[in-house]
């Protein structure tokens, strides 16, 4: 059985964990309030919330309801817009009326249920992030004036009302951003978890966070009994031992954008990943998955290569490590036998002297796939390059390791003449395709851009632009 | 008050086709079509697919009663292909079954077999082989061979533009089912409902009165359901009236953007004439408009084109050739502006090399040769009204464009791996749908006892608030409390023979019927009221804020109390009434009349940012001033101009429709078609309502807002040519 709380109403069903947590809501219980928009996570119109007990409070993240197995609903719960809805308008629904935040409405259900999250999920509130915490949800309509006009507006209401007497849901309730059955969600919750056993069905189907698995295939999963790993604790989490970083394969990748001690050493580690998806695909989308996808254009696996990670394996007892730049054999072939699963991907922590990049190049900037990417590692020593791992996406049916152009670099010292004929080596050990994210030689010219650009951006003083272009 | 339809689209309580409770026992269909752009059908084999668990049948062309012909200004496109396919996506079949699933599953094993037949995908090389949907179209003015001779300068070049997907959040999609005595009942996600239901009545050879066509709202259109809805409410209706079941067509995502018509993409050829002071004299343009394998409304939208091939600007010789060329791609079909966007791209490319050239700005060329009040365009009309200047004067004085342009010189000068342009875009379009005799609308009006009142019209609420600006145009007029006014469902049972909601019409053509049926009830009111008043005479009588006024002075008669006391006389409190545009019309021999009611102005200025390093951009702005006439309601009018903007700059960037050598669409799915999300949009978009333009010509003196922004967008692209200068 599946147990969870919908809404206000608590859930039990029996129906396949594989089933679209979308088709349960819509068609099984009739909410209709949530929308089928693309079934692949492009469009937000199906965003729900998720709630989840953390640490003794409830967390709610945004999800694509069109993504999400009804099996990892287990032990939540699960919001729609008619969760969302009272008597009278909550401030984000009245600011989205009075702003013009809605025009054909179709797409509205899913912002509405975004811009309550962010509100769930943020104590400091700031027109910015409540607009980057949209950035899963397309309108066709509105051209979206009106909508950062409503989120502008309702952190007004929210700051103008809030009482420090009350803790911060309470504030929510109170100012009726959301209905008062939010109070008793945590003990509600409480029980259900006691209660539930997870669910256990291993076959050979692992779906870890699905955000591809259900664009590619959702027809056949449906009907198959999936297994599912992105709730098992022991597979996520982000740890540093002696001079390794561990990241387990059921970390979210918003757990690893968000993750303290990998800004630390990444000063702009947030800004690399908000180029990866959407808010609720990076909250459903884990490091396993990504890693296992094979997508030439992975941006998780471009950096991780140039990390130069190690894959962990393990079947049954069975241990495995391999380097990240040797598991991919071909197009979404890997080594890896069939009832091995990744379980974590580790790498050495960046040195002092070390500098890093990532560049990602699409038509649309957010919650777009990459024509190319690059990631760059880089040790120096005394104006040389000790160490050197470079990365390379959409060039190459495998998310690419650029060996000879690193093996080029390797102990040289910086100057606009090895770059270019860095570039000149790269360019021979790609072969892009020409597709929907453009020609063999528009992926060419980018990769020597994003070459550049790496130089540029880590040392300007190095580099003359002139010279370069 | 609160726009009705807002608030429930807020609460996700908006009802859209996929959202209404199906009756009982409804089944799912799933289009089944060709996977090549052209050829022979040799044979078709359903006997597997028949055998799939839950199926209920197949239909094809053969299981139609009726004819197989759903083409509305050309009778050239089947619903179902018989013997030939022309592009891929052309629907062959329509599997139904219990489930979505089980549909889909079962076309997957129809067993077709084809002989590939040559196919072209370039209008141009369709233009050659005489692969014509009409015969070409000539727009002329003046003498465009003697003007050359006095041209200082005379540039030529050739442009391309790409189409685009309406992308509507919400897909296509109908229900049907049979109603008693062998007739159809169809919920449809339409633009057009009488479209709908006259092609229903053809396929299924039923009488129109035997199909009901109904329509609450759309989640979205933008022209894609205008012409396109119709093909699947038609098969929804085939299948119910074979099967006698309730039947069901959501396309899915990636089969609407695969299958459904989109806007054109045209090649084209300009000459520009220009004087020593930078004055337009002579233009020749020649527009191959990529149709598709079918007219559907190509030949409408190639004449908007040739309306518009001068955008705002007086040009005394002009020349303008359009010709709809057949090709094995889905037949293009109306998108907001509807041919006008490729037609003002021209101009203004012409304008842009022009300046180029001549080492200037485009604006300059840009700025004197603006419409001025009497000229007169290649079709005839001459202007009135003419706001062009009066809105370009705004935008000198709010935005300053010298200013911009300097800052933007003082930046590049700086910067060389980042680089800044501007443009300006004016915009003049014509509002009225060119072909004359679409411009009526009626509208039925009832006041029930209790004093409230519901509206039935033609027009259909698709997101342009055209329901709301309906109340507050009858509330205005009956004087009453908003609150009391219900917009109804667009039903052809109840307001027939109607002209799709489209051609930014909507709520001209059905606020002024709405106002002619609020005028008949007054007027009956009034008679009741000076009845009872025992006067002689009505014409000191007024409604005014839900009471009744004799001489200025408040009576105790409410408005409420009015009716009823008009029920218990035995007065119908039920009225209709009728519209239609006075004095257009249009000779399309000549190619000469008055085809537009009014013409719609505004200029805009756009800045943009480039990356030249990873030749990524940003738009910083847009800034325009625009000609709403008397606005009926700010929010939605400034939403529209927003949403147009954003549209516009969509199909002018980012948006990118993609075909592989054999005709397949690349670019089908939300992953790969890539529309402006919230952060793609102009960091800051201001919107200024021109003050003072009153238009006589549009209720409550405003204008139509629905398709002029849009090519707005046209002036992003001409900030990122020239940031690249």
């Amino acid at each position: 059985m599946i147990n969870f709380i919908l809404n206000d109403l608590n859930i039990s069903t029996d129906l396949f964990p594989t089933t679209v947590l979308l088709d349960f809501i819509r068609k099984e219980k009739m909410l209709t309030g949530t929308k089928e928009g693309c079934r692949e996570g492009d469009c937000g119109a199906c965003t729900i919330l998720l709630g989840e007990l953390v640490k003794g409070t409830v967390k709610y993240k945004s999800v694509n309801s069109c993504l999400m197995p009804l099996g990892d609903a287990n032990g939540k719960h699960v919001v729609t817009v008619e969760g969302i809805n009272q008597k009278e308008l909550s401030p984000v629904q009245a600011t989205m009326v009075d702003e013009g935040g809605t025009q054909c409405g179709f797409c509205t259900p899913g912002f509405v249920v975004s811009m309550t999250g962010y509100f769930l999920n943020n104590l400091s509130l700031n027109p910015d992030d409540a607009i980057e915490s949209l950035g899963g949800n397309v309108c066709r309509c509105t051209g979206y004036g009106g909508i950062k006009r409503a989120a502008s507006d309702s952190i007004s209401i929210f700051e103008d009302g809030k009482s420090d007497d009350r803790n911060h849901l309470e504030n929510l309730i109170s100012l009726k951003f959301i209905p008062i059955y939010f109070h008793d969600i945590k003990k509600r919750l409480e029980k259900i978890s006691e209660n539930h056993k997870s669910v256990d069905n291993k076959s050979s189907i692992v779906i870890s966070g699905g955000t591809d698995l259900y664009v590619q295939r959702w027809e056949s999963l449906v009907s198959s009994k999936g297994n599912l790993i992105s709730q098992d604790k022991k597979l996520a989490g982000i740890s540093k031992m002696g001079k390794q970083i561990n990241i387990g394969s059921a970390t979210t990748i918003e757990e690893t954008k968000s993750s303290k001690l990998l800004q630390k050493y990444f000063p702009q580690w947030d800004n690399y990943l908000s180029l990866f998806g959407s808010l609720p695909i990076r909250n459903r989308a884990t490091i396993g998955g990504n890693i296992v996808n094979a997508s030439p254009i992975g941006d998780m696996v471009n950096i991780l290569l140039a990390l130069n990670s190690t894959v962990h394996l393990r079947d049954g007892k069975k241990k495995r490590l391999i380097l990240l730049k040797n598991f991919y054999k071909g197009y979404k072939s890997l080594d890896k036998k069939k009832n091995e699963i990744v379980e974590k991907v580790s790498f050495q922590i960046p040195s002092k002297n070390s500098f890093f990049n990532f560049e990602k190049i699409s038509k649309r900037t957010y919650l777009d796939i990459a024509s190319v990417n690059s990631s760059i590692y880089m040790e120096l020593k005394s104006g040389k390059i000790t160490t050197i791992h470079i990365s390379a996406g959409g060039v190459a049916p495998i998310p690419l390791y650029l060996n000879n152009t690193c093996n080029y670099l390797r102990n040289k010292t910086i100057n606009t003449e090895t770059i270019k004929n860095a570039a000149e080596i790269s360019s021979k050990e790609i072969s892009p395709i020409s597709d929907a994210r453009g020609s063999a030689e528009y992926k060419s010219l980018l990769l020597r851009q994003l070459l550049f650009a790496h130089f540029l951006k880590l040392f300007p003083q190095l580099v003359d632009p002139e010279k370069l272009l | 008050m609160r726009n009705v339809d807002s608030t429930r689209h807020v609460r996700g309580e908006s009802l859209f086709v996929d959202d209404i409770v199906s009756p009982q026992g409804t089944l799912y269909g799933y289009v089944y079509y060709s996977s090549i752009a052209h050829g022979k059908i040799l044979s078709i084999d359903f006997e597997e697919a028949l055998h799939v668990h839950g199926v209920k049948g197949i239909i094809s062309a053969k299981d139609i009663p009726g004819e197989n012909q759903i083409g509305g200004i050309v009778q050239d496109e089947d619903l179902f292909a018989e013997e030939f396919v022309h592009f891929i996506g052309h629907p062959i079949a329509l599997v139904i079954a219990e489930s979505f699933l089980q549909a889909h599953d079962a076309a997957k094993k129809i067993k077709c077999v084809f002989e590939k037949l040559p196919a072209v995908f370039d209008p141009r090389e369709a233009a050659e082989k005489g692969e014509l949907i009409i015969p070409q179209r000539i727009f002329e003015l003046g003498n465009i061979n003697k003007a050359w001779k006095k041209c200082d300068y005379i540039f030529e070049g050739t442009v391309e533009n790409g189409g685009q997907e309406h992308l509507y959040l919400e897909t296509q999609g109908s229900l049907a089912f049979p109603i008693e005595g062998g007739g159809i009942k169809i919920i449809s996600s339409t633009q057009g409902p009488t479209t709908v239901q006259r092609t229903a009545a053809r396929v299924l050879d039923l009488p129109m009165h035997k199909i009901e066509v109904d329509v609450t709202r759309l989640g979205g259109g933008f022209g894609g359901k205008e012409d396109q809805a119709t093909a699947w409410a038609i098969m929804a209706a085939l299948a119910a009236l074979k099967l006698n079941k309730p039947v069901k067509i959501i396309l899915p995502r990636q089969e609407d953007i695969r299958i459904t018509g989109k806007r054109h993409p045209y090649s084209s050829d300009f000459k520009i004439g220009l004087t020593k002071n930078g004055k337009i004299l002579a233009y020749d343009v020649t527009f191959y408009q990529n149709a598709g394998a079918a007219a559907d409304l190509s030949p409408a939208i190639l004449d908007r084109t040739l309306f518009h091939c001068t955008n705002s600007y007086f040009i005394p010789n002009v020349k303008a050739t359009a010709l709809s060329c057949k090709t094995n791609l889905t037949p293009f079909t109306a998108f907001r502006g509807f041919g006008g966007p490729q037609g003002m791209f021209v101009i203004e490319s012409a304008i842009y090399k022009a300046a180029k050239e001549l080492g200037i700005d485009p604006s300059e060329i840009q700025k004197i040769n603006l419409l001025k009040e009497g000229n007169e365009f290649p079709y005839g009309q001459k202007t009135l009204n003419c706001n062009i200047k009066k809105c370009f004067a705004g935008v000198e004085e709010k935005y300053k464009p010298e200013e911009v342009f300097d800052r933007i010189r003082e930046f590049n000068s700086k910067n060389k791996l980042v680089k800044k342009g501007a443009a300006i875009m004016p915009v003049t379009f014509g509002i009225s749908f060119t072909t004359t005799f679409l411009n009526q609308a009626s509208a039925l009006l009832h006041i029930y006892t209790d004093g409230s009142v519901s509206i039935s019209s033609a027009a259909i609420e698709m997101g342009q608030g055209v329901n709301e600006k309906l109340r507050i145009i009858a509330a205005n007029e009956l004087s009453i409390n908003i609150e009391r006014i219900r917009i109804d469902s667009t039903n052809t049972s109840r307001v027939s023979n109607t002209s799709a909601t489209a051609a930014s019409k909507g709520t001209d053509l059905n606020g002024f019927a709405v106002i002619d049926a609020c005028k008949i009830l007054i007027e009956r009111l009034k008679k009741v009221a000076a009845d009872e008043l025992k006067l002689y005479k009505t014409s000191r009588i007024v409604l005014k804020n839900e009471m009744v006024f004799y001489k200025n002075d408040k009576t105790d008669l409410t408005f409420t109390k009015l009716v009823n006391i008009a029920y218990q006389k035995r007065i119908s409190l039920t009225a209709q009434a009728h519209h239609s545009t006075p004095n257009i019309y249009f000779n399309k021999k000549t190619n000469k009349g008055e085809p537009f009611a009014y013409h719609s102005y505004g200029v805009g200025i756009m800045e943009v940012t480039l990356d030249c390093l990873r030749g990524i951009y940003e738009v910083d702005s847009v800034k325009v001033v625009h000609d709403f006439g008397d606005t009926i309601n700010k929010t939605i009018d400034l939403g529209q101009a927003e949403g147009g903007i954003v549209q516009g700059i969509g199909w002018m960037t980012m948006e990118e429709l993609k075909w592989n050598s054999e005709g397949k669409l690349l670019t089908d799915a939300l992953s790969t078609y890539k529309i402006p999300d919230i952060h793609a949009v102009p960091k800051e978009m201001k919107i200024h309502f021109l003050e003072n333009v009153s238009n006589p010509f549009g209720p409550n003196n405003s204008k139509a807002i629905g398709e002029p922004p849009l090519m707005y967008g046209i002036g992003v692209y001409f900030a990122l040519m020239n940031a690249m200068r």
